[in-house]
This record gives structure tokens, C-alpha cells and sequence, in this order.
């Protein structure tokens, strides 16, 4: 891939406009699905569904546009390594916030203040 | 002075710094050094995701009822917009990287600052403004209202804090593209030096995709179908 | 005093144009995009701030004298302690190696001209000396009482001091560290000489690396933190108000996210000095080079997993309490690694005492009580107990004081040949080495006796019968007090009068030994190429003992 850039003389790898406009179309369509699917009624799966997309669309903006596709493994590792972190700091921070109210609840006592939470 | 004029034997070609060997060198330190900055970012806007889903979590009736109050159409609207610049900022690059003229490269650059524009006015203009009229935007102009659950001033918060940080972004985003003009009307880049542009691109990009996520997770709490 | 009556250790080799002389001139210095004069103005900016928080630190030892307080208002103490460990945590400990030794030292070590991006680099000084600025005004108009924890909804909703112009202060010293976190990421990946492979690099790169790491990955998030922080007590729009539906203990798991990274921020870079300081004074390659190496990466790594052992008590559900209890113990295997490694490294080599030894012997022992303390601290049921005790206290000090101080002036001594061109008195130097060790041993060993026997910490007031303990405690204070008084006198006359140091004093191993001292502008006349590893020291004649009787000598 990389030669047939190099061949012409230019510095990097050289993206044809088509994949571009493909990427382009694909981004276009995507927010219209998002946007359409919200309409529908999918229960959960609402959420899940439009997440799933903008994930999808986050992979080909940084895939073509940023030309991870085209670039060094250590580039793909610093990206990661971003995700992995952001992945830590909701993870141990949801294992506080969302099991809070587990705690077992002697017979005949009560929890303190239960409406600050409206966990199902 | 004469250690300096040890190493320096070679021309320099434009844009290269002492402090490297090679051309290349610079090329992939530069590249390198703005990945890592959006690192940085994503941790940056991480904090407040964290923060979102965990209060989601806790509200998550009010997130929908205070989510249902904001316009999906210039939601929507919006993400196009920015995706569109996103194209333009590539095809900008490209055309530096394949030698093209630098009125095709200042082309491409205008229309995506148009674009960045474009986005910044509707979002002022039909949302911000709306809803400071409305009284719905928290510490600033806030009307308390009977058909709100209190869960929808937090909602409120954070509708404010990640988009104002989002736009905080497209501002320094456009004054990087203006630097860039200025550069490229001075000739300062070619088919052989253009890094500059090109990492001002990953970081345009990245700003994307910010709002790529923002707008399902701000817009489109709870769907919007009938009902919901 | 006259020049002519100073003992020359060395012939002197004065190089012609090094970095000092190159240029004169207070532009030469503000406008420079030199990474060792860069590294020079932090060293000027953090001497300051450290005397700043130092000197409320001895206020608040001499307070607490007497049981009732012997100076101030309780108001006046909980600003003490506050400013103590604010200018302490943020303007001096977290920049304290890394941008000064660090700045100075990465270049050289590696065989580059400069790091990547000289420009960021005196931006990040001109950042971090905006944010000393917030942060001293915050000082003169009247202090901060929060703690330097900062925590919700006492500093969002009834603190009536700075909490705003020492949380924007804070906030823009962030990004200080963010730059020079990715201009040392970006100079350790692109910028290595030839022949200076990844395991070859000297310890302290590793550990600058993986502090790098921690100020790319963590700070960015202690700026959104404070700046919702800073946005909840301007506007009251409820982030972290219970009342509204906020979760004050949001706001430390984001602090903790990274503040508890921040503790090894400023201990990582310390362990990487230690490496030196410990290979050459042994004159010994160091003893597991990788596991040494990879014990910082893993570090770094873990410690972003721990962070809610600082919440134990404060409410947070015991299930994310077991996990955090568990992966704490977990970060105590890589620190443990490093320990054993030097004392291997030690083992039979040919050690002299000279002032930075006596620092890195210092590190060693104070370091492992401090994280041999942490494991205490670790376990939720004996954390209980000592939580918000002295005995937490006495803890991070070992390891902030007894470790990253130690190391930093162990560091300063050893490279200051190569940094100023000239040699500090000898015998000063182990003087106020040995003042430093005893002072703070007798000031935070009673603390930890303190703590546990149940004085709670951040208290203006406290029983009589812990009257003669904090006596103890305060004693000591001024003793560490003049043990780091006496170092900023010498070092600074030497500058001036001390004998003119050659290229390689210690007769250590190392890139930055092989150029002249000081070094020149571009560092090298050359750029160096290695071909050999790092610590590369002669192997030592193996010991005979013909005389002993029967038993090998192992």
C-alpha cells in the first residue's frame, strides 16, 4: 500500500478520494440511522443500537480520516491505551456507584436516605 | 559555535528543526507527539463521561425527560455539519500531500472553517439561546419548573458542560485553521513538508468525534418515539 | 573567600561555550528554548515554592507545641495545612524530578541535541509559573482551608476562602505537566541516539517514561475534575450536592483517579535516581535490569487501578471497597522488585559514601517503612482504625519526604558537577545528608505512633498526653528545617567559589558523563552512538580468602 504512495514522490501513505467519499457516505448514513432508529421503539436496545453506531463511526473517522489504518503500531497503541484508561476510570468508578445499594439491610433497620438513589 | 556547525553539514530543508537528524525524524515526533495530546483528550472529556454515565445511571427518567427537551433536528443537523468539515479538512491534506495547488488547499480550509462556523451558529443561535430564554440552563438562567423531575437540572448541567467543552474545542479549532490559511497563503507547505496541516487535521477530527458520541448520548436518551 | 586558596579535586578542563556562558542576559534566559535552562528556571520556580510550603509546614509543627496551639486560630491552622500540601503536592513534588532533573537530564542520557519540542517545553514553564501565580495569590489573600483533597460540598458550598484561584491554579499547572509529559513520551520514542535500544536506556529514563505516562494519562482528568469543581461553587447548579441529586463521592473517585497516580508521579522518578545514584556509587551494573525497568511500567500501570483505598470510610459501597483493597496489595509487588533489586545491586560491590549515596541509602530504608506502612493502610479493617490519623500522615511523608525529597537532593547533588560545572563541599554535603535523615525521622516516627494511638490529623488542638510526642515531632521539624537550609547555602556558593568539576567527576557510567561540564548548548559536539549497556561498570576481581578455614566463601 505504502510503495504506491511513495512511488509518486509523496511523503505518506496517499488516500484515494474515493475511499473518502465512501468513508463520507458511510458517516452521512450513519447519523441518519441513528437518528431514524430513535424513533423506533426498541425498549434498551435503543441505546445500545445508537452507542453501536457511533462507535462504528468513530472507527472509520479514525481509521481514513486520521489514517490509523495506514500507520505505525506504536500510534495504535497510544490510541488504545486511551480507551483502555477511559475503560478503567468508568469501570472502578461504576463498581462504587452501582453497587452501593447492595448493602445487606439488617431485619427491622433501614436505609438512610434510599431516595438519593433511583437505581432500578 | 563550532559544535553547531559540526552536525550541519547538510541543507535544511524548510520547516526542519536543529534539534533532529532527519526529515523523518521530525515527521513521525510531531505526528507521535499529537496522538499523544489527544490521549489527553479523551481522558479530558473522559472525566465528564464518567461522570454522565454514572448519573445517567442514577436519573435515568429525568436524563430522558430533560434529554426530550433539547431539538433533534439540529442534533442531527449538527453532526452532518461537522462531518461534512471533516471530509473538507481530508481533502485538504490531501491536496497538500499531492501537491495541488495552494488554492485548492485554502479552498478546502475555508469551507471547513465555514463549516465549523456553521455548526458554533446553530448551536448558539436555535439551542443555547432557546433555552436561555426558556430559563433552562443551570447557574446562568434557570426557571424552576412543576413538569420537571429535579434530576433534569443535572441533565441541564451536563447538556452544557460537554457541549460548552465541545465548542471551547471548534474555537480553538478554527483558530488553528486560520493559522493554517496564513501558512498555506505564505507557502509554507508542499508536497514534501504539509505536517503542520496534517496533524491540525487529527485534532479537527478528533473534535468529530466527540460530537459523534455526544449527539446519541445528549439527543436521543430513551428514543423518540411515541411514548418513550 | 578567593578563588585561589579552593582545593582542585580534578586539572580543570573549562570547554570554551557551554550552555551557561553561550548567552547572557535575563532575555537569554526567559526567551530560551534550551532544555537544560528550562530545566534550570523550574529548579528556580520549585526551590521557591518548596520554601513557600515549607515554611507552613514549620508553622504548623510550632502550633502544635502546646495541646491548645501555640499561635493560631484554628481557621488560621486548617489554612496552614491546606497551603502546605497544595504548593507541596502540586508546585513542587509532582514537577519536582521530572521537569527539572528530567528536563535536564533526558537529552543528555539519550544523546539528543534537545527533546522534541523545545517550544512546549518553555511554554509548559510559562504555564506552570501562570499557575505558582494563581496559587500565590490564593496564599497572600488569605489562604484555602479545604485540604488539599479539595472535597465536596465543603469546598463547593460553605468554604468562604480561595477554594477558585488555587483550583484555577492547580487546573493550569495541569497542563504544565500534561506538555511535559508528551515532550518527554515523544523525545524517549524518536529521539534516541544510534545504538540506544530500549534496554540500554539508563534506569532513569524508564522511570521518566513511565512517569510520563501518569502525567498524560491522569492529569487531564484532575483538570475537569476542578473545573466542575470551580463551576459548582461559582454557579450552585448541584453537581455534587446530594440535595439535587449529586454524589459528592463522585468527586473524589475523579480526584482520586488521579491523584493517587500523582503519589507516583512524584515516587517513580525518584526510584529512577535511585538507580543511578545506587549502580554508580557500587560501581556495579544494576542487578535485573528488566525487571527493574518493567517494575516502573507496571507502576505506572497499577496505580491508576488502586485509587479507591483513599475512600474506604468515606461511604463507598464495600464491594468496590474489597477490590480496591486487593489491587492496592497488588502495587506493592513492582515497588517491593526495585528494593530487592538495589540491595542486590549493593551486594558485594565496592560501595563509597559519598553525599548522593547517602541520600539513596536514606531513600532506601525510609521508602520501604513508608510502603510497608501502606499496606496497613491498604487493609480495609485496620484502615478503619487508622484512617485520617497521623498514622496516614506519617505514612506519605515517608514516602514523599523520606523518599521523593530524598531522592531529588540525592539527584541534585550527583548531577550538579554536570549541571553548574562545579563541585559542592564534600563534607557540608554528608553533614546536612545525615541532619536531613535524622530531622525527619524524628519528625514523622512519632506521627506514626501518633496516628496510632488515634490523633486524628488536620486537628488545631489535641490531648495533653500526645504533648510530648508532637514535641518530638516539632523538634525534628526544625532539625529538617536547617538539613535543607544548609544545602541551598552550599550549592549556591559553589556555583560561584566551588573547585571547577571535570566532565566525569564520579567516574560514573552514561552519556551525559561523556560530554563536558557544563555541557555545551547542543550537548554533544557529536551525536554519541552506544554500543554498549547501560551500567557498563568493570566487572570486579572476584574476592580470595586463602587464609579462611573450610567454608566457601560464597
Amino acid at each position: 500500500m505504502s510503495e504506491h504512495g511513495e512511488q509518486q514522490g509523496h511523503i505518506g501513505h496517499v488516500v484515494p478520494v474515493g475511499v473518502y467519499l465512501a468513508v463520507f457516505i458511510a458517516l452521512m448514513f450513519g447519523t441518519a440511522l441513528t437518528t431514524g432508529v430513535a424513533y423506533i421503539d426498541l425498549g434498551r436496545w435503543n441505546t445500545v443500537v445508537a452507542l453501536a453506531i457511533a462507535v462504528v463511526k468513530m472507527l472509520l473517522v479514525v481509521l481514513f480520516f486520521m489514517h490509523v489504518k495506514y500507520s505505525t503500531g506504536l500510534t495504535r497503541i497510544i490510541i488504545i491505551a486511551g480507551f483502555f484508561w477511559l475503560g478503567i476510570m468508568i469501570t472502578l468508578s461504576c463498581a462504587d456507584e452501582l453497587t452501593r445499594r447492595w448493602e445487606i439491610v439488617p431485619k427491622g433497620w433501614s436505609m438512610i436516605a434510599p431516595h438519593i438513589y433511583h437505581l432500578r | 559555535m563550532s559544535e553547531m556547525a559540526a552536525h550541519t553539514p547538510h541543507s535544511h530543508p524548510p520547516g526542519f528543526a536543529h534539534q533532529f537528524e532527519t526529515i523523518e525524524q521530525q515527521r513521525e515526533a510531531g505526528t507521535l507527539g499529537m496522538w499523544v495530546f489527544l490521549v489527553t483528550e479523551i481522558l479530558f472529556f473522559g472525566g465528564m463521561f464518567t461522570s454522565y454515565i454514572i448519573y445517567r445511571a442514577l436519573h435515568l427518567q429525568s436524563f430522558i425527560e430533560g434529554s426530550h427537551d433539547l431539538f433533534v433536528k439540529f442534533g442531527a443537523t449538527n453532526t452532518a455539519v461537522l462531518i461534512c468539515s471533516s471530509l473538507t479538512m481530508a481533502m485538504a491534506i490531501r491536496s497538500a500531500q499531492t501537491g495541488k495547488s495552494k488554492r485548492t488547499i485554502i479552498g478546502y480550509l475555508l469551507v471547513t472553517m465555514l463549516l465549523g462556523a456553521t455548526f458554533l451558529f446553530l448551536k448558539l443561535r436555535f439551542e443555547w439561546y432557546a433555552d436561555w430564554k426558556e430559563g433552562l440552563i443551570p447557574g446562568v438562567s434557570w426557571i424552576p419548573s412543576a413538569a420537571h423531575t429535579p434530576g433534569v437540572k443535572m441533565f441541564m448541567c451536563f447538556y452544557f458542560f460537554m457541549t460548552g467543552l465541545h465548542a471551547l474545542h471548534m474555537v480553538v479549532g478554527l483558530g488553528i485553521l486560520t493559522v493554517l490559511v496564513i501558512m498555506t497563503a505564505r507557502n509554507r507547505f508542499s508536497s514534501q513538508y504539509y505536517q503542520p496541516l496534517e496533524i491540525s487535521g487529527l485534532y479537527w477530527h478528533f473534535v468529530d468525534i466527540v460530537w459523534i458520541f455526544l449527539f446519541p448520548l445528549l439527543y436521543l436518551i430513551g428514543g423518540r418515539y411515541p411514548g418513550s | 573567600m578567593s578563588t585561589a586558596t579552593v582545593d582542585l579535586r580534578e586539572a580543570p578542563i573549562e570547554s570554551s561555550v557551554n550552555y551557561l556562558n553561550a548567552r547572557y542576559g535575563i532575555k537569554s534566559w526567559l526567551l530560551t528554548l534550551d532544555h537544560k535552562r528550562i530545566g534550570l528556571l523550574y529548579l528556580g520556580t520549585i526551590t521557591f515554592m518548596f520554601f513557600v510550603g515549607g515554611t507552613a509546614a514549620v508553622l504548623m509543627r510550632l502550633h502544635l507545641i502546646e495541646p491548645q496551639g501555640a499561635l493560631f486560630e484554628p481557621e488560621t491552622y486548617n489554612k496552614m495545612f491546606s497551603t502546605h500540601g497544595i504548593i507541596m503536592v502540586f508546585f513542587f513534588l509532582v514537577p519536582s524530578i521530572p521537569a527539572t532533573l528530567g528536563n535536564f537530564l533526558i537529552p543528555l542520557m539519550i544523546g539528543a541535541r534537545d527533546v522534541a519540542f523545545p517550544k512546549l517545553n518553555l511554554m509548559s514553564w510559562y504555564i506552570f509559573v501562570t499557575g505558582c501565580c494563581f496559587a500565590m495569590y490564593g496564599v497572600i489573600s488569605g489562604g484555602v482551608d479545604t485540604g488539599w483533597t479539595f472535597y465536596p460540598p465543603y469546598s463547593s458550598a460553605y468554604s468562604q476562602t480561595h477554594v477558585i484561584a488555587f483550583a484555577l491554579g492547580i487546573f493550569i499547572a495541569g497542563f504544565s505537566s500534561i506538555l511535559t509529559g508528551l515532550n518527554f513520551v515523544v523525545t524517549i520514542h524518536k529521539m534516541r541516539c544510534p545504538g540506544m535500544t530500549w534496554f540500554r536506556l539508563p534506569l532513569f529514563i524508564w522511570s521518566m517514561y513511565a512517569t510520563s505516562l501518569i502525567f498524560v494519562l491522569g492529569t487531564p482528568v484532575i483538570a475537569i475534575t476542578l473545573a466542575l469543581l470551580a463551576a459548582e461553587r461559582l454557579l450552585h447548579v448541584g453537581i455534587f450536592d446530594p440535595a439535587v441529586g449529586g454524589d459528592p463521592l463522585l468527586f473524589q473517585h475523579l480526584f482520586w483517579f488521579y491523584s493517587h497516580p500523582a503519589v507516583y508521579i512524584m515516587i517513580l522518578p525518584g526510584m529512577g535516581v535511585i538507580s543511578e545514584l545506587i549502580t554508580a556509587f557500587s560501581r556495579k551494573k544494576i542487578f535485573g535490569y528488566t525487571f527493574v525497568a518493567f517494575s516502573s511500567l507496571a507502576i505506572a500501570v497499577i496505580s491508576f487501578i488502586v485509587w479507591g483505598h483513599h475512600m474506604f470510610v468515606t461511604g463507598q459501597s464495600i464491594y468496590a471497597g474489597l477490590v480496591f483493597s486487593v489491587l492496592s496489595f497488588v502495587v506493592a509487588i513492582p515497588s517491593a522488585i526495585k528494593v530487592f533489586n538495589w540491595m542486590a545491586t549493593l551486594y558485594r560491590g565496592s560501595i563509597s559514601y559519598e553525599a548522593p549515596m547517602l541520600y539513596a541509602l536514606g531513600f532506601i530504608g525510609l521508602f520501604t517503612i513508608g510502603g510497608l506502612t501502606g499496606l496497613f493502610l491498604a487493609s480495609l479493617a485496620t484502615d478503619v482504625h487508622l484512617n485520617g490519623t497521623y498514622f496516614v500522615v506519617a505514612h506519605f511523608h515517608y514516602i514523599m519526604v523520606g523518599g521523593a525529597v530524598m531522592a531529588y537532593l540525592g539527584g541534585i547533588h550527583f548531577w550538579w558537577p554536570k549541571i553548574t560545572g562545579r563541585l559542592y563541599p564534600d563534607y557540608w554535603a554528608r553533614i546536612a545528608a545525615a541532619i536531613v535523615f535524622i530531622g525527619f525521622n524524628l519528625t514523622f516516627f512519632p506521627q506514626f505512633m501518633l496516628g496510632y494511638l488515634g490523633m486524628p490529623r488536620r486537628y488545631a488542638m489535641y490531648p495533653s498526653e500526645f504533648q510530648v510526642l508532637n514535641v518530638m515531632s516539632s523538634a525534628g521539624a526544625s532539625i529538617l528545617g536547617i538539613g535543607y537550609l544548609i544545602p541551598l547555602v552550599y550549592l549556591i556558593w559553589s556555583m560561584r567559589y566551588g573547585p571547577v568539576a571535570s566532565a566525569n567527576p564520579w567516574k560514573a557510567k552514561g552519556l551525559e558523563w561523556t560530554t563536558a561540564s557544563p555541557p555545551p548548548t547542543e550537548n554533544f559536539a557529536e551525536i554519541p552512538v552506544v554500543n554498549e549497556d547501560a551500567y557498563n561498570y568493570p566487572v570486579a576481581e572476584p574476592r580470595h580468602y586463602p587464609d579462611a578455614p573450610g567454608v566457601a566463601r560464597v
